[in-house]
């Protein structure tokens, strides 16, 4: 309900956001075309009608399923989106991955010894992390792993193997290959997060009453670590991780133009780069009907794991 | 600290002075932040170069290696750009453009969320639900491309890069208040702060904020590193502050189409210097993090 | 599924052998359909898979391609002589019906944002005289025929009769004659093709090509240097230098057909919104109106220095349309000379001895350094006391604007066709419903006898008596300062070693423009 209010709100906004900037023909069009053809291009594009009028189509023709048809592929706008999506949902997940499997450990440790020099390294780092420009640190990673040593390539997705009628890179080791420098450039800012996260949960939960009563029990340290505390600090990772895949997808924008990765992601910025409405307009849409889809099952999964949650909203 | 030895008086303040400076990394952090910030304010009088008026600039002085001497005989000590643009004026002033986005934004974000925020938390009921559709409506949108949007819209503009920045961040901070107001609102103080029937405001900012802060705080230093870094991303993108008045992450963008061909001082030195700058900014924060939170005492 | 990763991996190794060219482009490819949207990336690949009546060579000169030759057999007549023995990739032979087809189904292509209409819109008849041979009608004289014809890609009656643009993209459709085939089509990522091994030209070198698209210059460029591709386009200017003197690597250059030029608001007879006096108050006669105001502007740009600093050699500096070599380009137009001096007395003399403040707009991410060639502009009009601002916007809102006229100065390019009547149309003429002139004339520049003049011209099919009066032409537009020119861009590719490129002024990158280079 309230979901279907927010789509529609959005769908308003996006929708006069996009069709306010500029004018596609004009980007569209080929230089030299005279005042005829133009005139046939806005008519094609559907570009002669008043705003409210375009927004009424569209409106009406999204309730069915159809986006629009993208201006320069000829193609409906959801095909052409949907055509690109498993690149960046692998990309997106891949960092996911990462930034768990390295964030988490160490955020881990960084909570458990505080004052280690280690942990002093591991949180100085993920400072790093937060700081440094997605690009810049894309554009470094290609410098030294593929063009200083030669040991990854540096663009492009490389080979694909098909299952259920779409493309992945991960099945091949070629895939795997290409994937691997964007992912860690994706993930970074999330590793950083995660191992902030963790460890602050870390530090938190072992000053909380029933860690201590724990211990004092007796429990091995082990036990206490990986039971109480970790249950407990996995709430906000979970949250934040689950938050921020929405957001990685989106941001997958700037890893995708440095590593040239055909994600949606790129798509979006040539969309951008040529007016080409209907897609950013679908493409938009979708991101928000995937974040209304993520904090929804995020808000299912917190309650299922939070009790206190569960109490507040009984009360 | 005069010679006088004075019996110290245990105020929360100077509580709170003497633990953040207990760690001393912490300590540095503030001191290099002070130092960057005064460098941005005074930035006209320490620059040797004015980057921003073309009329000193020579594209014949541009690309300089550092320390080279350019044709008006004034020395690059960190070299030049395309334009032949002494790189330390124009981290200098690039600073001064990204601190005034990145505080800047995340200071009106953070009044202006905070508030609606509390506000949510305290009304509850419709204000509440309203507010948080709102909110839900601001988070429903990834940040770059709500930015990446907004400016298109505006164009481009260090005043509109702070418009889109706010725009796109309030949302976090009247999240993180709502979430931490709400759980303070159950505790006995605050019940017992409204069976005094004490006004409203003061309830709210006497009492409510002051126990919402430190996660603000966190919140709130990651968001002035993100701004900055969203900032550059934006310039990058080609949607951010204009060419000629480049911040940080705008000179890094100029420079980034140079570190192939190996002259990397024009996207190295502005990257350091946005390097430090973050990084004393949440050295900072963490430290005011934990003397804040009240559940780590003791 | 192990048996798959095993078999892609081995197609993988087996691949990396010599047979296989892999080269990127920086400009998206965005449809496969020949007649659907003209733009340069799409021409190329139409090159790739399609021929066209007449073909152009790497000079941008017409060559015999699906027709051997042409004449004009009456005056308003052209016949087309075409070859025998071509057939489409999936075996369809080619006859003069494919040709009147494509001339049927070119203005046709629904939703087409940008069509190939506008070249065969001067056919007013075509007339199939035997299989082999075709006539077009023209209203009037009309020499432009061939020009214009080397712009449509010929597809097949049959097969072709009810196709789609999403079935070319999808690639059932993608059958032409050219000397590729396609094998797969990922949108946006790459286009795999295979030698046609009846192909009817110069047999393509390799037989199997990786046509990938990789938009950021840097990363085109790192692709290169890491190996992973053998050719690049649009070598960023930034790595020239790195690139001339690395062995690894070999780069093709020829001077292009595209000029980047100044264009001043000739709309306003009074203020004109970007110019101030020195305080800041508008002025209220639109100074950039006066010759002599173009002329200093123009003369205090260091051409040169543009070049060689800010494009690093990849320019050159030119006062006109089209660089030497080019039907029409004239030889006594040279690139106006560096004169501050001479730019501040003409200044004075047109009655601005202090100058004034002008705004000067811009791309910032359209041409090669276009953003900052404006900032060297900025520097250069500044010391002659034209206190100069810039502002640099994305091109979708630049080109917008500068659409509805609302800059007094701006930069900006023109990729020419390789005759000097298609500038002079389309940035100098008055702008014309009637005559379909005028549509790239932002500045609103406007002389009607330059118009009449050019209205001969075009009816003009002896083509050294027309080359005479477009040079005539160029020569009035460009004392009168219409716009200013500041460079002819070069076209740049690299390679690695073993592979040689042949440059082409008409900025295509072609599969069938690689080779293996010989051995040294």
């Amino acid at each position: 309900m309230q979901s279907g209010f927010v789509m529609l709100a959005m769908s308003l906004l996006v929708f006069l956001g996009v069709y306010a900037v500029g004018d596609p023909v004009e980007i569209l069009i080929s230089p030299d075309a005279d005042q005829f053809e133009r005139e046939r291009a806005v008519r094609a594009l559907g570009l002669d009608l008043p705003l409210w009028q375009q927004y009424l189509v569209f409106l009406g023709r999204a309730l069915q399923g159809d986006l629009g048809r993208s201006f320069v592929f000829n193609e409906p706008a959801i095909q052409i989106i949907l055509q690109r999506m498993p690149a960046t949902l692998e990309l997106a997940f891949g960092s996911m991955f990462l930034s768990i499997l390295i964030g988490l450990p160490l955020g881990l440790y960084a909570g458990l010894k505080p004052d280690s020099p280690v942990s002093k390294g591991i949180m100085a780092t993920s400072i790093l992390g937060f700081s440094l420009p997605t690009f810049w640190v894309g554009l470094m990673l290609i410098m030294v792993f593929a063009v200083q040593l030669g040991w990854l390539p540096s663009t492009g997705r490389g080979d694909t193997a098909e299952i259920l009628g779409t493309r992945w890179s991960f099945l091949t080791w070629d895939g795997l290959r290409h994937i691997l420098l964007p992912a860690i450039n994706l993930s970074l800012f999330k590793i950083s997060l995660v191992i902030r996260l963790t460890r602050a949960g870390v530090r938190e939960t072992m000053l909380m009453d029933y860690v201590k009563f724990a211990r004092a029990k007796g429990l091995s340290p082990n036990r206490v670590t990986f039971v109480h505390v970790f249950k407990n600090i996995l709430i906000p990772v979970v949250t934040v991780v689950g938050l921020e895949l929405g957001g990685t997808i989106a941001f997958s924008v700037v890893t995708e133009s440095v590593f040239a990765w055909p994600g949606m992601g790129k798509l979006i910025i040539d969309s951008i780069n040529v007016l080409d409405r209907p897609v950013i307009v679908a493409y938009l849409l979708m991101i928000v009907l995937m974040f209304i889809v993520i904090n929804l099952v995020v808000d299912i999964v917190y309650t299922m794991l939070d009790p206190r949650v569960r109490l507040e909203a009984k009360a | 600290m005069s010679g006088v030895v004075l019996a110290p008086v245990e105020t929360p303040l100077r509580r709170f002075v003497s633990e953040f400076f207990a760690s001393s990394i912490a300590a540095i952090g503030l001191a290099v932040f002070v130092v960057i910030a005064l460098a941005a304010i005074f930035a006209p009088w320490i620059a040797p170069q004015n980057p921003y008026d073309l009329a000193v600039l020579d594209i014949m002085d541009g690309r300089l290696e550092p320390g080279a001497v350019g044709g008006s005989g004034m020395t690059h000590w960190l070299g030049t750009d395309d334009q032949g643009r002494d790189m330390l004026s124009g981290i200098i002033y690039g600073l001064r453009i990204s601190l005034l986005v990145g505080v800047g934004s995340a200071f009106i974000a953070c009044m202006v969320g905070a508030s609606l925020g509390m506000l949510a938390a305290y009304a509850g009921g419709r204000t509440d639900s309203v507010i948080m559709r709102v909110v839900d409506l601001q988070l429903s949108f990834p940040t770059i491309l709500a930015a990446l949007m907004i400016l298109a819209f505006l164009g481009k503009g260090v005043m509109n890069v702070v418009i889109a920045l706010v725009l796109v961040e309030w949302a976090y901070y009247a999240r993180t208040v709502r979430g931490s107001a709400l759980v303070e609102r159950r505790r006995e103080y605050i019940e017992a702060a409204i069976c005094l029937a004490l006004p409203t405001r003061r309830i709210l900012f006497n009492h409510l904020l002051p126990n919402c802060l430190p996660p603000l705080i966190v919140v709130g230093t990651m968001q002035i590193a993100r701004a900055i870094a969203l900032e550059a991303t934006l310039s990058f993108l080609g949607l951010g502050v204009p060419i000629t008045e480049p911040s940080l992450g705008l000179l890094i963008a100029n420079g980034y189409e140079y570190m192939l061909s190996g002259k990397y001082w024009i996207s190295f030195y502005p990257g350091i210097a946005l390097l430090i700058t973050i990084v004393s900014i949440n050295l900072v924060g963490d430290q005011l993090r934990d003397v804040l939170n009240p559940r780590l005492k003791k | 599924m192990r048996q798959t990763i095993a078999a892609l991996f081995l197609a993988g190794t087996l691949s990396a052998g010599a047979q296989t060219l892999t080269m990127a482009v920086g400009a998206p490819v965005t449809s496969l359909d020949a007649h659907f949207h003209q733009l340069s990336p799409n021409n190329a690949v139409a090159s790739m898979l399609f021929d066209r009546l007449v073909n152009t060579d790497a000079q941008a000169r017409n060559v015999p391609g699906l027709a051997e030759s042409w004449t004009a057999i009456a005056p308003d007549i052209w016949e087309f002589r075409l070859r025998r023995g071509v057939r489409f990739h999936n075996g369809q032979e080619f006859t003069a019906e494919d040709v009147a087809f494509t001339i049927a189904r070119v203005p046709n292509v629904p939703n087409s944002p940008s069509s190939f209409a506008g070249f065969v819109r001067p056919i007013t008849r075509v007339e199939i005289v035997d299989p082999h041979t075709i006539r077009f009608s023209t209203n009037g004289p009309y020499p432009l025929l061939p020009q214009d014809l080397s712009n449509i890609y010929i597809l097949d009656s049959t097969t072709h009769a009810q196709a789609t643009t999403e079935q070319f993209n999808a690639g059932p459709m993608a059958v032409g004659t050219g000397p590729f085939r396609l094998i797969r089509h990922a949108n946006g990522d790459r286009i795999e093709l295979e030698r046609n091994a009846e192909y009817w030209g110069t047999a393509p070198a390799f037989a199997r090509v990786n046509y990938r698209m990789i938009t950021n210059d840097s990363a085109r460029a790192a692709a290169l240097l890491a190996g992973d591709v053998d050719v690049i386009d649009q070598v960023p200017t930034a790595d020239l230098a790195r690139l001339r003197t690395d062995s690894r690597v070999a780069l093709a250059e020829t001077v292009g057909l595209r000029v980047i030029y100044l264009s001043f608001d000739h709309s306003r007879d009074d203020a004109t919104p970007f110019v101030t006096d020195n305080d800041g108050r508008p002025i209220a006669r639109n100074p950039l109106k006066d010759v002599r105001v173009r002329r200093a502007l123009s003369m205090a740009i260091d051409r040169a220095a543009i070049t060689s600093r800010v494009m690093e050699g990849s320019a050159t500096p030119s006062g006109q349309f089209l660089p030497p070599g080019i039907f029409s380009h004239v030889p006594d137009i040279a690139a106006p000379a560096f004169d501050a001096e001479g730019a501040r007395r003409l200044l004075a003399e047109a009655g601005f001895p202090q100058g004034f403040r002008i705004t000067l707009h811009g791309p910032n991410d359209r041409y090669p350094n276009d953003g900052r060639i404006i900032q060297a502009i900025g520097q250069m009009w500044t010391r002659i006391g034209v206190r100069t601002a810039i502002d640099a916007q994305t091109w979708t809102t630049f080109v917008a604007r500068a659409g509805r006229a609302e800059f007094s100065a701006f930069l900006i390019g023109w990729g020419s066709n390789p005759e000097g009547s298609h500038p002079l149309r389309n940035l100098i003429a008055c702008q014309s419903r009637e005559r379909g002139w005028g549509n790239s004339n932002r500045g609103r520049y406007c002389n009607e006898a330059l118009d009449q003049g050019l209205v001969r011209a075009l009816q003009t099919l002896d083509d050294a008596d027309r080359e005479r009066q477009l040079m005539a032409l160029q020569r009035q537009a460009f004392e009168d300062v219409a716009i200013v020119p500041l460079h002819i861009q070069t076209n740049i590719w690299a390679a690695r070693r073993g592979f040689e490129v042949t440059p082409r002024a008409d900025e295509l990158s072609l599969a069938q423009s690689v080779r293996p280079a010989a051995a040294r």
